[in-house]
């Protein structure tokens, strides 16, 4: 068995974890009285893109809702720090105004409410927080429009109800919209990358990929190598039974490609 | 077709806390005119043929009217108070109530806005109600509110201009009599119903409304504007009467609450629409809910009903019932007329103790009608939010259509929604569509608005909005958004 406290040694050099966007330490959390994450260790520095692999049920989805504040996970141990600030003392809202975003593998439907005035409040409410002015229509019809352009994304999207009758590629790309739109320091993917045909894929690699900054770190959760030939990772981790066993660069992420997660189960035996 | 859907659940849930303690009052400082004469005295509780004959004598009405009264109020003793709504409705004494209260004098009411409750205050401010109209809402005695004497004298000229009548309906008795006796009662027949007779019998006041032919009315006509609106009392009338190829949209209520005296209103609207005449009737009804025990709070029991007599006549319900402890309240269309249209959309939200049994009848009597019915029902906190409608195709209603959606949203885990349509068809022409949902509000929806940076309240007061676009798309501009401001105000506390 893999050693239970293990940090992966990050490959960027010369940076202190007191400069880190993100310090997850010893977490621990369960969903519905089962303990899901049992002692995770992850640090992640401005800029970096780090993949999240592993096994079905390993903990990768509960990681990123435990990072956003879903009310079903309940964090029992450990300390997550994000710009300095203890994330796990704020509200989902006060994470998201601090600049986490997550994009949902499943993103909710909310009948009635159209896009663009959603996406409004959002970002109203995230500027809001952090003390900025907030936008007005105008304004942000001019901010969408760029970002509209930028990522290809059909007109009508925006007066549709919040993915309400959007098929599953169409869903995804909302997501890395409303991201683009909300520009966060921090981007959670879960598996944005499921359900999607190959041209669906390329569109949303090249929308985070756009967005690729020196202060802005990704998170991409994925079951399958596929997207990271897309989104080129600085760091992969191998995410089973809730904890983080194995680290690399992208090499790593063709070797499971490989090898499959099979592995997992002997080195556990 | 009788089909029960219910959604309950009996675990316990945050307790809805409710803000709106809010009243309204029946009063104005017009003292103009006959209402002098009755200014100074209120009959003694109580209700005998003596009460009725008091109040038609106090009101110089003639004796075809008084007979009227009497007649009802005759029936009335012979009908059982109605219990098949799902409603628990405690007694009511109805020798308890003061049938004639006059308007209100400046001896009881608060002398400033100092002197109101500060809840009041407190949900002007977030209505954005301007301050010149707080004390007329809050009944401050002042002398004349010259604001709304001038703007309600302008709005008279101009509508006298093109020949619309727009008057109190103790005004349209004196100078009138003959349309109101023609149309009185043709639609709510005075013993129509246990509340509809006993209006009938005791009516106070109310608005009355005549568009003549071909004249489509240059302005909504709104309670809010006509001088004595607050004088209607509890047992308001209100006739509408469209003639051949007119138009109206007349606003019923106000978005702001009013303090109110009266547990009991039954108030009746009757509606008339002859050939091609256009009738909207819009409400909004924000009257005392109760506290959030369950304490005090307005029974609203309402007859409303309208008759498109007329050739491709059209009358169009919109209604956003947000107050009162109890409503019981259907309002209705009889499409007598070959091709008329009929129309329902309605709002109801009920929090903490609220119930609300409502619905409307669409009765096809001609050829071709068509009737669309989209009811958003919206329970929280421990209340009971009912949807009750019947489709009825007569034999005659060759070629008529129906399409109804019923959607209820459940906040928490304590309230209840259920529906009940009923729908006949002796027609085999006829068409008839149902649609019904019943959703909650998820948590994975609000974490979804959370994780994007909407706080919880704003998310509910978001999806809410989104629930009910189809209906507040059929309110006039100005109603929709104060609507939607009053879905936040009584939903605030139902999660969190």
């Amino acid at each position: 068995m893999t050693d239970k406290h293990q940090q992966h040694d990050t490959p960027v050099p010369g940076e202190s974890a007191d400069n880190a966007l993100l310090t997850i330490s010893d977490l621990h959390a369960r969903v519905q009285d089962k303990e899901i994450l049992k002692g995770l260790n992850l640090v992640v520095q401005p800029g970096e893109v780090h993949a999240i692999m592993g096994p079905n049920g390993a903990g990768k989805s509960t990681l990123g809702n435990a990072l956003a504040g879903h009310p079903k996970v309940e964090v029992t141990h450990g300390e997550v720090l994000f710009r300095g600030r203890d994330l796990l003392q704020l509200s989902p809202e006060e994470r998201a105004g601090e600049g986490l975003f997550l994009a949902f593998q499943y993103p909710v439907e909310i009948p009635g409410v159209n896009n663009m005035y959603f996406l409004r409040t959002a970002l109203n409410a995230q500027r809001k927080y952090r003390g900025e002015p907030e936008l007005d229509a105008a304004q942000f019809l001019q901010l969408v429009k760029e970002k509209m352009k930028d990522l290809d994304m059909p007109e009508d999207l925006l007066r549709r109800p919040v993915n309400e009758g959007f098929s599953g590629g169409e869903k995804k790309r909302n997501e890395i919209f409303q991201m683009s739109v909300l520009e966060p320091k921090l981007a959670i993917l879960d598996e944005t990358d499921s359900g999607l045909d190959i041209d669906a894929l390329k569109a949303v690699a090249e929308g985070v990929n756009k967005m690729r900054s020196d202060d802005r770190s990704f998170i991409v959760i994925t079951h399958y190598q596929r997207l990271l030939d897309y989104i080129r990772p600085d760091v992969v981790h191998v995410l089973a039974d809730g904890r983080i066993v194995r680290s690399g660069g992208p090499e790593l992420a063709q070797e499971l490609e490989k090898t499959g997660y099979g592995w997992l189960d002997e080195s556990a035996s | 077709m009788n089909k029960e859907t219910t959604m309950e659940s009996p675990s316990s849930d945050k307790l809805a806390r409710q803000d709106a303690a809010v009243q309204k009052r029946v009063q104005s400082g017009y003292k103009e005119g006959f209402y002098t004469d009755i200014e100074s005295d209120s009959l003694p509780p109580g209700l005998n043929e003596d009460v009725i004959r008091a109040i038609s004598a106090k009101k110089k009405e003639p004796e075809w009217l008084l007979q009227w009264r009497l007649d009802a109020y005759r029936k009335w003793l012979k009908m059982e108070h109605p219990n098949w709504a799902k409603l628990d409705i405690p007694p009511i004494d109805f020798q308890a109530i003061s049938y004639f209260s006059a308007p209100k004098s400046s001896v009881n009411a608060p002398k400033s806005l100092d002197e109101v409750d500060p809840k009041l205050i407190e949900t002007y401010d977030k209505l954005g109600v301007p301050l010149h109209e707080r004390e007329r809402l809050a009944g401050v005695a002042v002398d004349v509110v010259f604001d709304s004497v001038s703007v309600a004298t302008t709005f008279k000229e101009q509508l006298e201009k093109v020949g619309v009548i727009f008057c109190s309906f103790s005004e349209a008795v004196q100078n009138h009599p003959e349309l109101v006796r023609e149309h009185l009662g043709t639609v709510v027949p005075a013993a129509d119903n246990f509340y509809a007779a006993l209006n009938a019998a005791v009516f106070s006041d109310g608005s009355f409304v005549y568009i003549p032919k071909g004249v489509s009315c240059p302005m909504e006509l709104s309670t809010y504007f006509r001088i004595n609106a607050f004088n209607t009392g509890q047992f308001e009338r209100t006739l509408v009467i469209a003639e051949e190829g007119s138009q109206v949209s007349y606003l019923e209520g106000c978005t702001a609450p009013m303090r109110d005296e009266n547990q009991l209103h039954a108030a009746v609207v009757e509606l008339i629409a002859k050939d091609y005449a256009k009738i909207k009737y819009s409400t909004v009804q924000n009257w005392y809910p109760g506290d959030e025990k369950g304490q005090g709070g307005i029974f609203n029991f309402v007859t409303k009903r309208g008759a498109c007599n007329g050739f491709r006549s059209k009358i169009s319900w919109t209604q956003v019932e947000t107050g009162s402890a109890i409503t019981w309240k259907y309002p209705s269309c009889i499409l007598r007329g070959d091709e008329s249209v009929g129309e329902f959309y309605s709002v109801a939200l009920t929090n903490n103790y609220q119930q609300a049994d409502t619905g409307t009848k669409m009765i096809h009597l001609g050829k071709n009608t068509k009737s669309t019915i989209v009811s958003k029902g919206i329970s929280a906190g421990k209340s009971q939010n009912t949807y009750r409608g019947l489709v009825r195709m007569s034999r005659r209603a060759t070629g008529a259509r129906n399409h109804t959606q019923c959607d209820s949203l459940l906040i928490g885990k304590q309230c209840g929604a259920h529906t009940f349509p009923y729908i006949e068809s002796t027609n085999p022409t006829a068409q008839i569509e149902h649609e019904a949902t019943t959703t909650k509000i998820s948590e994975e929806q609000l974490f979804y608005c959370q994780q994007r940076g909407i706080s919880e309240e704003d998310a509910v007061s978001m999806i809410v909005d989104g629930f009910c676009k189809e209906v507040f798309r059929e309110l006039p501009m100005e109603f929709a958004v104060e609507a939607k401001a009053l879905l936040d105000i009584s939903l605030e506390g139902a999660v969190g």
